[in-house]
């Protein structure tokens, strides 16, 4: 079971801002769904991972790509080429 | 050189978020050729806006074609337009876009499935013959089934992601939707291949003359597809189906497929954490509307994400999130992984044995709009469609008859890359019933 400060506390992780007053329906309706993945307990025990898998890596070789100009096209805000973030600290 | 599809249709359904009034195509000599192909909106198109149904993506215009999108070019295809859908591919029925919901053309007072509901719609409506959808738990084929037209998952790594906006990398594949199993079929030569950009395909190309001949196929039924959930008549009309396969000539073997009492729970818990990781990069900087750069990153990114992001999208992250966190790691995360692996080979020791398993694809008809308000209520209604998902292997839905007048699918699965036979299936049951 969680609680309306546990939702709070995931949204904050999440970077998702709720509502007061959404953050009763929330609750509910995640308690609802987190008892329902109760039943995972009852997976019989197995071994974790996927076996008979083998990396697919590639040398890491430039190919052509966006310029500077269409991967910024999409940006709120640029400067000199670059994209404009919010302060971080 | 070029030619030009005019795309006047009347959108009745809201199928589209975007049309073209004139889609150019090139004379390629492509199976395509001048074909007028609708494409779900969380598939990247140069120049074309795709917003994946979301207002954090309104504006966003991709500076780059998905790899599927460059092959529809290369085969002729006029891209008409991007078609409605669940936000960021989260649904069952078309409800959860920003656009509004589509509706069902058989009866426009139910939903169409989802989450490529819009693909569905524009298909089954006559807009489009085709159609790109992409199915992470079901979305290509419930929409087909409640809709009556054609939707293939394909194997996963058949068919590249490149350029599809992830949701859940691990389980999502884009596929073909059409009017018949020869337009899937179609569509599916073209899409299908390698691409060194997306390091899980498989050099596995498409090139298939569908084979009505059923003359000794095994098709396995397990009893869970027709257990508790299924609505009865949902499942007389599937067993109609199953028996006029019998009458080409295939024989049937009873089976069961035990983890799929816990294929759901694994399917939300992995799909809720992949979305918490993929969905974190949408933050205002790179695409979407703006954010401010005046307050501090956290504040303007928490508001921005709870402004624009909907209800099913923040569940699915906040679920994500909590499966991920530590200390509930191994009880969600690991666990389901472990159960994932339980069905796979569940699924690879029914087709040790037999050619194809045949079930329904949804447990009911098309639900009214609205109906499904409570989440835990929808995710239940995929419990049929995600065990294909979870195993990788494909999956077709065929129309098979209906009930109260709405149409049902018949849904065939097939062993990894079984693409082919599955295919076969579906157009000797479509020819004969036809």
């Amino acid at each position: 079971m969680v609680n309306e400060s546990d939702v709070e506390g995931i949204a904050k992780l999440a970077d998702i801002s709720i509502s007061k007053e959404e953050l009763g329906a929330f609750t509910s309706q995640f308690n609802d769904i987190l008892e329902y993945f109760d039943i995972l307990d009852q997976v019989p025990p197995g071994e974790e991972g996927i076996p008979d898998l083998e990396n697919v890596l590639r040398e890491d070789v430039v190919t052509p790509s966006l310029s500077q100009e269409e991967a910024t096209a999409n940006a709120g805000e640029t400067e000199d080429g670059f994209i404009r973030a919010p302060k971080v600290m | 050189m070029e030619g030009g599809y005019i795309f006047d249709e009347k959108d009745r359904h809201n199928a589209f978020i975007s049309t073209l009034d004139l889609a150019l195509f090139e004379t390629t000599g492509g199976p395509l050729e001048g074909r007028a192909v609708a494409v779900k909106d969380n598939i990247s198109t140069a120049g074309m806006p795709t917003t994946c149904a979301s207002r954090i993506l309104e504006g966003y215009v991709p500076p780059y074609d998905a790899h599927v999108i460059t092959l529809l070019r290369e085969a002729g295809a006029a891209i008409v337009g991007k078609t409605n859908m669940d936000e960021f591919g989260m649904g069952t029925t078309t409800e959860n876009s920003a656009f509004g919901p589509t509706t069902n053309p058989v009866d426009p007072t139910r939903v169409p499935g989802g989450s490529s509901g819009g693909s569905a719609a524009a298909v089954a409506s006559g807009m489009v013959d085709m159609a790109l959808g992409s199915d992470t738990g079901g979305s290509i084929r419930c929409p087909a089934a409640f809709c009556g037209v054609v939707g293939l998952k394909p194997t996963f790594g058949r068919v590249s992601r490149y350029g599809l906006i992830a949701y859940s990398n691990s389980l999502e594949q884009i596929g073909p939707l059409g009017k018949t199993v020869m337009d899937v079929n179609t569509l599916m030569s073209v899409i299908a291949g390698p691409d060194a950009r997306d390091s899980t395909t498989y050099d596995r190309p498409y090139s298939h003359t569908p084979d009505p001949d059923m003359k000794g196929l095994r098709i396995a039924v397990p009893k869970e597809y027709f257990g508790e959930g299924v609505d009865p008549a949902v499942a007389a009309r599937v067993q109609d189906a199953i028996a006029t396969l019998e009458g080409l000539g295939a024989e049937t073997v009873d089976c069961s497929i035990p983890s799929m009492e816990y294929a759901l729970a694994a399917y939300y818990v992995t799909c809720t954490s992949e979305a918490s990781s993929n969905l974190a990069r949408f933050d205002g900087v790179r695409y979407g509307p703006k954010v401010e750069t005046i307050r501090s990153w956290h504040d303007e990114y928490r508001t921005h994400r709870g402004d624009l992001f909907g209800r099913e999208v923040q569940r699915r992250i906040l679920l994500g999130t909590f499966a991920l966190s530590a200390g509930y790691y191994g009880k969600y995360y690991a666990k389901a992984q472990v159960a994932r692996e339980n069905v796979r080979k569940d699924f690879v020791r029914v087709l040790r044995d037999a050619d194809v398993i045949a079930g329904p694809t949804m447990p009911s008809i098309a639900f009214r709009l609205g109906e499904k308000s409570d989440p835990l209520s929808m995710y239940l209604a995929d419990i049929l469609t995600v065990p294909a998902n979870l195993a990788g292997v494909p999956a077709i839905s065929v129309p098979c008859g209906t009930v109260d007048k709405l149409p049902v699918g018949l849904q065939i699965i097939g062993p990894h890359f079984g693409d082919e036979r599955i295919v076969d299936v579906a157009f000797a049951f479509e020819q004969e019933v036809a």
